[in-house]
């Protein structure tokens, strides 16, 4: 598999995954239904389409602790709702050029198309992340943010 | 708020890789947890009576069930929290089986897992708001895209059992592909004969609107409740007047101009025709690209003997809007004509068949024509190039099918036994003549397809060679076809006078545009796709939208039809309730801060949102804000994503709700 | 333009005037042409039926000395090199454990592997333009067999340049050129090839049949990119005769010397007073 013996005190990532209800999320329980191990350091948060995805979520999740985030949905021309995944594409790409600005370093961000059928590439999508984000290291820079200005929701 | 914790150890599914006791005991720690517990199989009956004792005995709120994926056992659960009297909805599903236990390895990692999924799933819970579920009603009437067999099929199944049906018909008559067909395998029954009644059953129908040459433009709404909008084109003929009587045709003096479609291109047709007699609605059209009277105003021949005066030159499209509960999806396949590469098609076709260029190297439909007593030559098996009987005809399968070098990888089912029932049908009208088959493999699953393959083989002399063909070209009047016997490991050259090519069957051209005008999935190939190939084979994914036939894949008649009538008791079903209920994930506007600039509005893929305008004590309108209109809501959030003042919010999947799992991390 | 050069073993003895006459078209049309310097065999015929690592190891010794010079892409005008070199380019980028044992062979390791193009390529990348730009008097109006015999155009994965059962990119040459190309069935039948010195009788038959035909849809002259091709289609021609009473002899041109000559070069300039069947052009 893709996990090497792990060292004591290796750094080990979080990565959460914002995925669509009908194809990521889908997806990800066919990788589980074909016992396609991949690594535990993500977390899945289902919601019912891409296009639900505000980017503000994205910060909160690097605010919270997060090292890596992964943004997933139906294929082009495949979403549940029409088109709740071009309207995410679009919001994407301009929040992509705004990442620098706020310190992330967008290698910690993937975004991808999974559909119900690819729980291979799930697992796939999901390791690469998390290869590259533990090679990245942790995401410290939001770190004072959450210590000195306590945010509750 | 009370959150109840039961985590399951799905037998050894989830208890192999996860230690339940521990996550439990974690769980019981959680703010706001009162009580956790684990069980061996928390769906069961036994399982279902400790969650809904729980709630009763410690009073609970909310519940959170660690288990298998929600998409299996969210209802299961939902059911149970709500038969103790709490709101379904204050139940939330930790997917610690499919995302958890049968992916991870390592028990420490999957219990650690395991933990940080139910406290998401607390988080979230304790932010749930009850909610009731929402009931639709349904709009009893279904319409039928695609008028073949498998259209005719469901439109009538569901006709009969008395609900109107509409059917769409692309061409100027229904029959499809069906009608072009001379006999049918196995039993080599005339095609026509069976299919014509059931034309004129449709036509005849009370239940049944049929529209023929008219295609579908628009599809909205949701299913029990689509708005589909349909262009019925000019036929430039009055069909209340038209009798049908066909004097205009046989008057027509543009002759030769345009090749027959229904005859596959080997007769020729007038301006204003019908496709075949048989027709059905027998009603004529004219080709505008053709006639006289389009381009110079010069012939109106058949206004003048059109004794209805039925002939309307300035007929326009209509467009014609249509209600409807279900729709079926039955607009078939084409046959890849390899003179040509489809457009943006992988393929890179078969040029060294010389199809277009030899006159007797044909398609299977086109042999269909020849074969059929319907047809350009009666039945009589004669050459395109020169009307003389063939003495030898070679058959050549799988062109185009089971080929990823240049054609496309899919088998497309029907060819092995179209062909053997072509060469049977050969050899019984032209004794001394023979006829040889290049094959791959012969695949004839089915009832009575291989005892029909061999009787091609065994009583009618049929050659079967197995290999493929690598080119075809003239020589000294006989079409020289180079192949391999792969048996016999020579190459062979057979000196044909005709060849039949069973190229492959493809979606219609229109597949795509059609799949994302009603917002259907479909393959790569453009066919479209059903929610799962075993246990739904017949459902898109689009609720109320359903398949039917060779747009799903390549199918037989009799598959096509089976499946036209799956497609058929489906909506059927649909219709035996007079509501649909949804679940209530719509999204919601808080009047008091929506600003009224209708980004929503915008990005709403349903047009679900509405302007409703606020009026002050007075009555007089004084701002604008959004309004969901829940019917038409679907729930994908794209509206809440959007929104500046976040103002609209999508119920279940409310900012606090996920922000709160976030901060769970 | 500048393009790396191989010209193979054909080029430099019995297609001469395929060289010749490459470099000539080549030098009108604004490309310079660099040879890559101490090449050697591309491993076709003898090397590659007798052991494979041999075979790739010396088109790969070619790729090595062309990368080292800094050469991205390299003209292969014989079809046969053309075949061997990209061949085994495509295995060296496919299989690293086949390209690190073949540079321990080599004592040096391959950074970039060129591109290998054909000269139907090169004319294609120069464009119908500059063609018709450069288009002298011409062959006008010439019936023309284009001739892909078969290794231009195959195997199909790999040539991805043209359609390896109907190839139709000559032909295209060949209209903007001015001439009219046929449309015959042995474009892409085997001539006989490598047998043409030691199973003759193999080489007339096939070479007759392919000659016939070219004959039958009234070809003036059969064009081909391939210096074996032109051996048994040009040298042979005479033992087809002996062999086939009724032959008529039809002049065999390369696509270098057809396209030479409708941009106005002489015949001497592109070596076609070198072929054994003799060429007289309509128009030049």
């Amino acid at each position: 598999m893709q996990t090497e013996k792990k060292t004591v005190n290796q750094f080990e990532p979080k990565v959460i995954a914002f995925v669509c209800n009908w194809c990521t999320y889908t997806g990800a329980d066919l990788a589980g239904t074909s016992r396609i191990k991949y690594q535990p350091n993500v977390k899945l948060i289902k919601l019912p389409c891409t296009g639900r995805i505000d980017p503000v979520f994205i910060i909160k999740a690097f605010e919270k602790g997060a090292d890596g985030v992964l943004v997933s949905g139906c294929h082009p021309g495949d979403c549940h709702y029409n088109a709740g995944n071009y309207h995410a594409r679009r919001r994407w790409i301009m929040f992509r050029k705004m990442l620098e600005t706020m310190g992330i370093d967008s290698n910690r961000l993937h975004f991808s198309w999974v559909s119900a059928s690819e729980g291979k590439k799930f697992t796939e999508v999901v390791n690469d992340l998390i290869n590259k984000v533990r090679a990245a290291g942790p995401f410290k820079s939001y770190e004072k943010i959450n210590k000195e200005y306590v945010i509750n929701d | 708020m009370k959150v109840g914790v039961f985590i399951c150890h799905c037998g050894e599914n989830i208890g192999r890789t996860v230690d339940c006791p521990k996550v439990a005991e974690a769980a019981g720690k959680l703010p706001g947890v009162v009580h956790s517990v684990d069980y061996k199989y928390m769906c069961s009956d036994p399982g279902q009576n400790l969650i809904k004792q729980a709630i009763k005995e410690k009073e609970l709120d909310a519940v959170v069930v660690g288990s298998c994926s929600p998409h299996m056992h969210e209802k299961t659960f939902r059911k149970a929290v709500e038969g103790a009297g709490i709101n379904p909805f204050l139940c939330e599903i930790a997917n610690i089986r499919e995302h958890c236990s049968w992916v991870h390895e390592n028990k420490d990692e999957g219990t650690d897992k395991s933990i940080d999924l139910i406290r998401y799933a607390v988080e979230k819970v304790k932010r749930n708001e009850p909610l009731t579920t929402i009931r639709v009603p349904i709009t009893k009437r279904a319409m039928v895209i695609g008028g073949g067999i498998s259209g005719i099929q469901a439109s009538l199944d569901i006709a009969n059992a008395g609900y109107e049906v509409v059917l769409v018909e692309k061409e100027p008559s229904i029959g499809g592909h069906m009608s072009q067909l001379s006999e049918t395998f196995p039993t080599l029954d005339c095609s026509q004969c069976i299919l014509t009644p059931r034309m004129v059953e449709v036509y005849q129908h009370p239940k049944i609107k049929l529209m023929s040459f008219s295609e579908v433009e628009k599809v909205e709404g949701f299913i029990g409740n689509f708005k589909v909008t349909v262009r019925k084109k000019a036929r430039f003929v009055d069909d209340e007047k038209c009798t049908g009587c066909g004097d205009c045709i046989q008057n027509c003096p543009i002759k030769k101009k345009a090749l027959s479609e229904f005859d596959e291109n080997l007769t020729t047709r007038t301006a204003i025709y019908v496709p075949f007699p048989q027709a059905v609605p027998n009603i004529p059209v004219i080709d505008s690209e053709i006639c006289t009277y389009f381009k110079n105003g010069k012939c109106s021949m058949c206004v003048k003997v059109c004794g209805r005066g039925a002939i309307d030159f300035e007929q326009k499209d209509k467009l014609i809007e249509e209600e409807v509960g279900a729709i079926i999806v039955a607009t078939g396949f084409k046959l890849y004509s390899i003179e040509k590469k489809p457009e943006d098609s992988p393929i890179k076709g078969y040029g060294e068949y010389g199809y277009g260029k030899y006159k007797d190297v044909i398609d299977g439909l086109q042999f269909e024509r020849i074969a059929s007593a319907s047809g350009p030559t009666e039945g009589e098996f004669l050459r395109p190039s020169d009307n003389t009987v063939p003495k030898k005809i070679v058959f050549i399968q799988c062109v185009g099918s089971r080929d990823e070098a240049k054609g496309f990888s899919y088998c497309s089912k029907i060819c092995c036994m179209y062909t053997a029932k072509h060469a049977m049908l050969y050899k019984h009208k032209v004794h001394d003549g023979e006829a040889y088959v290049f094959y791959m493999d012969i695949r004839a699953g089915g009832k009575m397809y291989e005892e029909f393959v061999r009787r091609a083989i065994e009583e009618d002399d049929v050659k079967y060679i197995r290999g493929r063909v690598s080119k075809i070209y003239e020589e000294n009047g006989k079409y020289m076809v180079k192949g391999e016997d792969t048996i016999a490991g020579v190459p062979v050259t057979i000196d044909a006078d005709m060849v039949v090519l069973a190229t492959a069957m493809i979606p219609q051209p229109e597949s795509k545009k059609l799949a994302q005008t009603i917002g259907i999935p479909y393959d790569s190939y453009g066919f479209f796709n059903e929610v799962h190939p075993k246990l739904r084979p017949v459902e898109s994914s689009t609720g109320g939208v359903f398949l039917a036939g060779a747009c799903q894949s390549p199918r037989d008649i009799p598959e096509s039809v089976s499946m036209a009538s799956a497609a058929a008791s489906k909506a059927l079903v649909l219709f035996g309730s007079d509501f649909l209920e949804r679940e209530p994930i719509v999204a919601k506007v808080n009047e008091n801060i929506c600003a009224g600039c209708f980004y929503c509005k915008k990005v709403c893929p349903y047009n679900a949102i509405e302007i409703k305008e606020i009026p002050s004590k007075n009555g007089k309108p004084v701002r604008v804000v959004a309004y969901v209109n829940e019917g038409l809501c679907q729930g994908c959030g794209t509206c809440n994503a959007t929104c500046p003042s976040k103002s609209v919010e999508l119920t279940g999947y409310t900012d606090a709700q996920i922000f709160a799992e976030i901060s769970a991390i | 333009m500048k393009i790396g050069y191989y010209p193979g073993c054909s080029l430099t003895g019995t297609a001469k005037e395929y060289d010749k006459s490459v470099r000539k078209t080549a030098e009108v049309l604004g490309i310079e042409l660099i040879e890559i310097d101490d090449w050697n065999c591309c491993g076709a015929t003898s090397a590659h039926i007798t052991s494979h690592r041999l075979a790739l190891s010396l088109s790969a010794r070619n790729l090595l000395l062309a990368s080292k010079q800094g050469l991205k892409e390299i003209l292969a005008p014989c079809a046969a090199c053309y075949s061997r070199l990209s061949l085994s380019a495509e295995e060296l980028i496919k299989k690293p454990d086949a390209k690190k044992e073949i540079e321990e062979l080599l004592g040096e390791e391959i950074l970039e592997i060129p591109k290998i193009i054909n000269l139907v390529q090169l004319y294609q990348r120069v464009g119908a333009e500059k063609m018709i730009e450069k288009k002298g008097t011409g062959n006008a109006k010439l019936k023309t067999a284009c001739y892909y015999g078969c290794l231009l155009v195959r195997p199909s994965g790999l040539n991805s340049f043209d359609d390896s059962e109907e190839p139709q990119s000559m032909e295209k040459i060949v209209t903007i050129c001015g001439a009219e190309p046929i449309d015959w069935n042995y474009k892409t039948e085997c001539c006989g090839a490598a047998h043409s010195i030691a199973r003759k009788d193999i080489v007339v038959d096939l070479s007759h049949k392919i000659l016939t035909d070219a004959k039958t849809r009234k070809a003036d002259i059969v064009i081909t990119a391939c210096p074996m091709c032109h051996t048994n289609l040009d040298m042979r021609q005479k033992d087809i005769k002996k062999k086939f009473d009724k032959h008529e002899k039809i002049p065999v041109l390369y696509l270098s010397e057809f396209v030479g000559l409708s941009m106005g070069l002489t015949k001497e300039e592109l070596g076609i007073d070198l072929h054994f069947v003799p060429f007289e052009s309509k128009t030049v």
